[in-house]
């Protein structure tokens, strides 16, 4: 195959939008392993005339963070606690939600379904208060629990709606032939549809995983000093630093603070598109 | 009246004002093999699934083996199902299929090991046991899901339109094993089928089904040559039987009938019709299938009315083994059957020979069989 100037010209723009993407991560990690007085002294886009790990172990670690000089360790785990049981718990019943909604059918399926639905349009800001009374209520307020619920409650509707969709297409022959063969209601769930239900499952845990790790109006609103997740931290990492400010400290954080996301789209992300997709074309 | 094995009693289905299955009363005898056969939307998938306890009974009886099942869930009805799209667990393998049903019925380990060698021995499908549904062809997928019904030693089996995802060959490769399976086990199956060919070779009984009623009820025998009205008339037998309108007349004595042809008329003996001698003149609707319409040398000598006559040809179409011969009667295209060397040319006069004694007569208005 020759290369015909038009197509070098769309591989040079291909090229330039790379780069252009990419900047900010190179500033970030770049400025993330020189020491501060480098950055001060101007050249944020140079390579580290001094290479250093201090900045990473200062955020992991020893930062000021708020009050105390924790770094963003304590912090880090508090999102890990939140956000494992909350897409968990969000995925699963958004898929039991599906199963009855296209497998059981009974009347006023689909005004439920739609009324689910709208809860993926309300905003954040309208149910703070309410949540506040109701976590209250439950006396999980300033929790990791009391987080897990928020976003177990917001993710319901979009794990539904994303397990609803597949199911609708996933044939009711199978589901049929397992209620002769004699499964019941949750046997049917466990032994034939969720080991089928692979790709739709990843997109929702891409989609769960990655908004609830990146939330930040909940996790300020909802946790207290030791509940706070780690996109709060960060914040307060990046606020509370007295005198100077730390740029290589705050990089190290906020790569630290994105990388469990990345790592789930480099992991699942070949998954991703292609559960988007199914459904919409059979086979 | 002894209870049949598999009764169906006064069974209806509605959905809300929309009726799709009107009263029906089937009643199976152990070891036979019903087909339910119609054109889509004639309720027979209904009546399968109602059986199967898939759908409610709106209203009426079912029982199985002295049983009524009305309320009693799918699995414990001590049925089997084979569905159209085989249906299998796409995440598990043959062995996995076969053995699920066991397994939800807490048959031991060592059992069910025993149970799925036999079945797979049976089926020949012993080497696919540890692949994929998704490794299997067409034939191999329709074997297991036979195989994962066979586990059961069901009271009844049920096949919901078993072959038509299948080729053409492979369909009636498929065909004879169902049969040969029958023969060899000698279950009560209940079959599903809009094919009209898989109808008449399977079963022991037809049951023709349009609009929600049973048309007629009987064996393929009966159904093809004594059709109860002209759906079933023109449902069955390919190509269909011919439906054309006649006069009755008086022919040297007895009944006969006054057919228009392309050239005029011509008039044919009609035995069947003796007893509608005082309705001489009444316009009624001739059925003749399409090998009692043919050339001489191939029409059944043993009959005991044959007919000749000179009718032009419209159309002649070769299918290999037999010609299919177009020539209007009635105003109607009507075929026959005639050999493959027949002599017949498309504008031409030819020799045809009607069996009248298996033409039969429907009323035009009640499409009902009047002789």
């Amino acid at each position: 195959m020759t290369l015909r100037p038009a197509r070098i010209g769309l591989y040079a723009l291909l090229a330039l939008f790379c780069i252009y993407y990419l900047l900010p991560l190179y500033v970030m990690l770049v400025n993330s392993v020189k020491p501060l007085s480098e950055i001060n002294s101007g050249g944020m886009m140079n390579l580290p005339g001094e290479w250093t790990l201090a900045p990473w172990r200062n955020a992991w670690s020893e930062a000021q963070v708020g009050v105390a000089a924790t770094g963003l360790r304590p912090y880090f785990l508090n999102s890990f606690l939140m956000v494992i049981p909350a897409v968990a718990i969000a995925s699963v019943l958004g898929a039991l939600n599906g199963y009855v909604l296209t497998k059981w059918r009974f009347r006023g399926d689909t005004l439920l379904f739609g009324l689910m639905l709208f809860g993926c349009f309300i905003p954040f800001q309208i149910v703070l208060i309410p949540m506040a009374r109701s976590l209250g209520f439950l006396n999980i307020s300033g929790t990791v629990t009391g987080l897990v619920f928020v976003h177990v409650v917001y993710g319901i509707s979009f794990s539904t709606l994303y397990f609803r969709n597949y199911y609708a297409a996933f044939p009711t022959e199978l589901v049929r032939a397992a209620e002769i063969d004699g499964a019941g209601f949750f046997t049917i769930f466990w032994r034939i549809l969720l080991p089928n239900s692979g790709p739709i499952a990843v997109v929702c845990v891409i989609w769960l995983f990655t908004n609830i790790w990146n939330d930040f109006l909940f996790g300020a609103s909802f946790s207290d000093f030791d509940s706070q997740p780690m996109t709060v931290a960060l914040n307060n990492l990046v606020q509370s630093s007295t005198g100077e400010k730390e740029y290589n400290v705050h990089f190290a954080g906020a790569i630290m603070a994105a990388l469990p996301t990345l790592l789930v789209y480099i992991v699942a992300g070949r998954f991703f598109v292609r559960g988007l997709m199914s459904g919409s074309v059979k086979g | 009246m002894t209870q049949a094995f598999l009764n169906i009693d006064k069974v209806t289905k509605s959905y809300g004002a929309v009726r799709v299955l009107n009263e029906t009363d089937i009643a199976v005898q152990q070891g036979e093999f019903l087909v339910l056969v119609g054109p889509s939307g004639c309720g027979k998938s209904t009546l399968l699934n109602m059986i199967a306890g898939l759908e409610q009974i709106s209203s009426g009886e079912v029982s199985i083996n002295g049983r009524v099942v009305n309320d009693v869930p799918p699995a414990d009805r001590n049925i089997a199902m084979v569905f159209q799209s085989y249906a299998l667990y796409p995440n598990m393998t043959v062995r996995g299929n076969i053995s699920f049903s066991m397994e939800m019925h807490k048959v031991p380990k060592a059992e069910r090991d025993k149970k799925i060698a036999a079945v797979a021995e049976l089926l020949q499908i012993t080497h696919l046991l540890d692949r994929k549904p998704g490794q299997l062809s067409g034939g191999q997928r329709q074997r297991v899901a036979m195989g994962r019904a066979l586990t059961r030693d069901p009271d009844v089996f049920l096949f919901d339109e078993p072959l038509s995802n299948l080729d053409a060959k492979l369909r009636v490769d498929m065909r004879t094993e169902i049969k040969k399976l029958h023969q060899k086990l000698g279950t009560t199956i209940v079959y599903v089928t809009h094919d009209q060919v898989e109808a008449l070779t399977l079963s022991t009984r037809i049951a023709v089904m349009f609009g929600g009623d049973v048309q007629q009820l009987g064996t393929p025998d009966e159904v093809y040559n004594n059709p109860a009205n002209m759906f079933v008339a023109g449902f069955m037998g390919s190509p269909a039987m011919n439906l054309f309108p006649a006069e009755l007349i008086e022919l040297n004595g007895a009944v006969g009938v006054k057919v228009t042809t392309a050239g005029g008329y011509i008039t044919l003996p009609f035995p069947h019709g003796a007893d509608l001698h005082g309705q001489i003149g009444r316009e009624i609707v001739l059925g003749i299938r399409p090998e009692s319409m043919t050339d001489p040398e191939s029409a059944d000598h043993d009959s005991s009315c044959l007919e000749h006559v000179d009718l032009p040809v419209e159309l002649v179409e070769t299918t290999g083994a037999d010609s299919f011969v177009t020539i209007l009667l009635g105003g109607k295209e009507c075929i026959g059957r005639f050999r493959a060397k027949s002599a017949a040319t498309a504008g031409q006069l030819t020799h045809v020979t009607f069996d009248m004694s298996r033409a039969v007569a429907f009323d035009p208005k009640t499409e009902l069989r009047l002789a």
